[in-house]
């Protein structure tokens, strides 16, 4: 065999054209695996984490198996850094062809920049598969009218978790009211146990609070002014009130002390809970699964017990009023190629919510956002819990997206930033109604 | 006579190399564009494209458009701003505190040929080896207030609130700076300390001056540049803290870590606000440029003087 000779002038061509051989390569990667593009197929980017991850990807392993010229390739990332992941890369035509999400201003951004598919015709044409969700689920996957993204997924409401073990030794019960919720503070703190565990550095933990707390005193139309950018929308008493609420609760020492150097992302907010160093949790109805998993038959024995959020004296919102994730949305990159676009619809038809994979969420303490699963849910061994989300989701006159999700991205990072410093106290509950007052409508 | 005889063969060689030293000039010349090529595309056309975003409304994903001054009046009317600028100061110069004496020691320490100081030293230079992201990521879990090293030891000093205390959580950022640099400047210190001349020191034993004579007099007048690189280095190093305060604190709790570098990149990529944060990313290069600059002129004055006249 012949050696080919490398000649000096190749040898510079080759360290000249290295960075674009680079630039390439690496574009691959943040693209998802470029091999099943090239052979059919959709990329698809997902958050890494039990017991969801399993789910998916026996959902893409059952949908690749029986579809070998749509197959999807899936990669894993953690929430945190996927949410910035995902918007740097559409901004660099690098998203992957089913973009995951939680809708609402994101989702907006999106579809205003043409980023996303307009999947309306696309929803007409298959009605059946409409039908199968939650009507409620295509709100926030909504903008201007149109359909930009498959609902998917489990409803997941925020839930007042508390640990019955300890509630039964101190010989109290859940709070109902928000003079419960003050005094069980006392009670606890006397105990030497934390009231509330929270996993402040993550920020948007502690933004459920606030959600729920001026949901409950001012009416879900507070939110909804914000939402909409009326004029001095966040200037209202309302929501004065409830800062003022939280930095009394913080000043009580209803949060578990060092609760701002704690993050979500590693769950300890839970494992305060089920290793019994704090009383209750506010958390999403996710964390019932993993608590499953990980807090050592803690949900198995019957130890977890969970409430809706309490009512404030003289408030003006529904108590059924929920705040949530209404569900979690996949929606097609406009970038991608036909064919490409062609294999991810095909995979939200018949890949992405088949009854195996609505088994499976019912199975990890989720209730998934389809029609008529009342029996399925009634025969599961979480079925208490199930109910209670599932009843929570579905009677609640209104049911408020999480707002870090349905502002825009600028307005949500404000909005976490001043949370972080409205529970530190380090500003006043009317500072942060100003600060985010300026906010509004960017 | 003599002079046309010794100049002939001198302009015939002269003449005689000065073709190919033209073409090794040439090819010299040659080698510089990768690096050059390196430095356009790396260096310059980025600078150039933050220059030219700061003045546009962008936020990453839509369409471009001009705005004129509109950024940088906004960013520079944001407290901020001025907060972020504060908190990289504080953390350059605490930065420089900490850390010069303890690698200044530490070097001279290390610098030393018997055999413990050089297996002593291996351990020092192992947090050199560890990825920023890790480091933060490690300190994180070890400070946890409830399942960290408080609990685990049995030490109850520990157990603070380190991340969650504003004046805590800095000074936790400048300690786990100072324990993930102090290895490299130490290595910088160690190399200088090296190239001391023997024969000072002996001159200096003879005239009965002790070790620390012999360091104050010798070690750290002959440590000058040295002193020099190593604190550029840091000085210009501390503007671009990001990864591990990004992982650390995330500029939190409030904004009390929130250094200039993080708050481009959240403006930028949380907020998609692109346009401020490029105002962010000029404002760093030019206080990049200028502390360099003046580093320089510290040292740079008597540059031809040398520091080991007599010898």
């Amino acid at each position: 065999m012949k050696q080919p000779q490398t000649s000096r002038r190749s040898f510079l061509a080759l360290a000249a054209l290295t960075p674009f051989a680079v630039a390439a390569t690496t574009a691959c990667g943040t693209s998802g695996p470029g091999a099943s593009s090239a052979n059919g197929g959709a990329s698809m980017w997902f958050l890494s984490g039990e017991p969801n991850q399993t789910t998916m990807q026996k959902a893409v392993d059952a949908f690749n198996a029986a579809n070998s010229s749509d197959k999807i390739a899936v990669t894993y990332f953690q929430n945190d850094a996927y949410k910035t992941k995902i918007k740097t890369a559409i901004g660099a035509n690098q998203a992957p062809t089913i973009i995951y999400g939680w809708g609402g201003g994101g989702l907006k951004t999106y579809a205003e920049a043409n980023q996303v598919e307009d999947l309306t015709s696309w929803f007409d044409q298959n009605a059946d598969l409409k039908k199968k969700f939650f009507p409620a689920s295509f709100g926030a996957a909504t903008v201007n009218g149109k359909i930009y993204a498959l609902p998917n997924q489990a409803v997941a409401p925020i839930v007042l978790f508390y640990n019955k073990e300890i509630f039964q030794k101190a010989g109290v019960q859940p709070p109902k009211t928000w003079e419960d919720v003050m005094s069980l503070v006392k009670t606890f703190n006397g105990m030497g146990i934390a009231p509330f565990s929270l996993g402040g550095q993550s920020r948007w933990t502690s933004m459920m609070w606030l959600e729920y707390l001026l949901d409950r005193i001012g009416g879900a139309d507070v939110f909804k002014a914000i939402f909409d950018g009326k004029p001095n929308a966040w200037m209202d008493p309302a929501v004065i009130e409830t800062g003022t609420k939280i930095q009394e609760l913080v000043s009580a020492d209803g949060f578990i002390k060092g609760f701002s150097s704690i993050t979500a992302d590693s769950n300890a907010d839970q494992a305060l809970l089920f290793t019994g160093k704090a009383a209750m949790m506010l958390h999403g109805s996710w964390t019932y699964g993993s608590m499953k998993k990980d807090g050592q038959n803690f949900v198995q024995d019957g130890k977890l017990g969970f409430v809706a959020f309490p009512t404030v004296a003289g408030g003006k919102g529904d108590p059924k009023n929920g705040v949530g994730n209404p569900a979690q949305y996949m929606s097609i990159s406009s970038k991608a190629s036909d064919k490409e676009k062609e294999s991810a619809k095909k995979f939200f038809k018949d890949g992405i919510m088949t009854d195996a994979v609505i088994d499976a969420y019912i199975n990890s303490g989720a209730v998934p956002i389809v029609n008529g699963i009342e029996d399925k849910l009634n025969t599961s061994g979480d079925k208490d819990f199930l109910n209670f989300v599932y009843g929570l989701a579905k009677n609640a006159p209104n049911f408020q997206q999480s707002w870090d999700q349905a502002l825009s991205p600028t307005a949500a990072e404000a909005l976490l930033n001043n949370i972080d410093q409205l529970f530190l106290k380090s500003i006043t509950p009317q500072q942060f109604a100003q600060n985010m007052n300026g906010t509004l409508g960017k | 006579m003599t002079s046309t005889l010794s100049t002939a063969p001198r302009a015939q060689l002269g003449r005689a190399d000065s073709a190919p030293a033209g073409q090794r000039k040439a090819a010299l010349a040659w080698l510089t564009v990768p690096a050059l090529f390196f430095f356009l595309v790396f260096a310059v056309v980025p600078l150039a494209g933050v220059l030219i975003l700061s003045f546009t409304s962008w936020d990453g994903i839509g369409a471009i458009g001009a705005a004129g001054m509109d950024n940088w009046f906004s960013v520079l009317a944001d407290p901020g701003l001025y907060n972020a600028l504060g908190l990289t100061f504080l953390i350059m110069i605490f930065s420089w505190l900490v850390q010069t004496p303890i690698s200044l020691l530490l070097g001279v320490f290390t610098a030393g040929s018997q055999r413990y100081r050089a297996a002593l030293a291996v351990l020092y230079f192992l947090p050199l080896l560890l990825s920023s992201a890790a480091v933060a990521i490690a300190f994180k879990a070890l400070l946890d207030p409830n399942f960290g090293l408080a609990t685990g030891l049995g030490l109850p000093f520990l157990a603070q609130d380190w991340l969650g205390v504003p004046h805590l959580a800095l000074g936790l950022v400048i300690f786990v700076i100072a324990w993930q640099f102090v290895p490299f400047h130490t290595l910088i210190y160690q190399g200088g300390v090296r190239q001391i001349p023997k024969s000072l020191y002996e001159a200096a034993q003879i005239d009965g001056a002790g070790t620390v004579k012999q360091f104050f007099h010798i070690t750290l007048p002959q440590l000058k540049y040295t002193i020099i690189t190593s604190s550029t280095l840091m000085v210009v190093g501390s503007l671009t803290y990001f990864d591990l305060i990004f992982v650390l604190t995330g500029g939190g709790p409030g904004n009390s870590t929130r250094i200039l570098a993080l708050d481009m990149y959240l403006r930028g990529f949380r907020a998609n606000l692109m346009g401020p944060a490029s105002v962010i990313a000029v404002i760093l290069v030019i206080i990049g440029l200028v502390l360099a600059l003046l580093l320089q002129r510290l040292g740079g004055k008597d540059k031809q003087g040398s520091q080991l006249e007599g010898l």
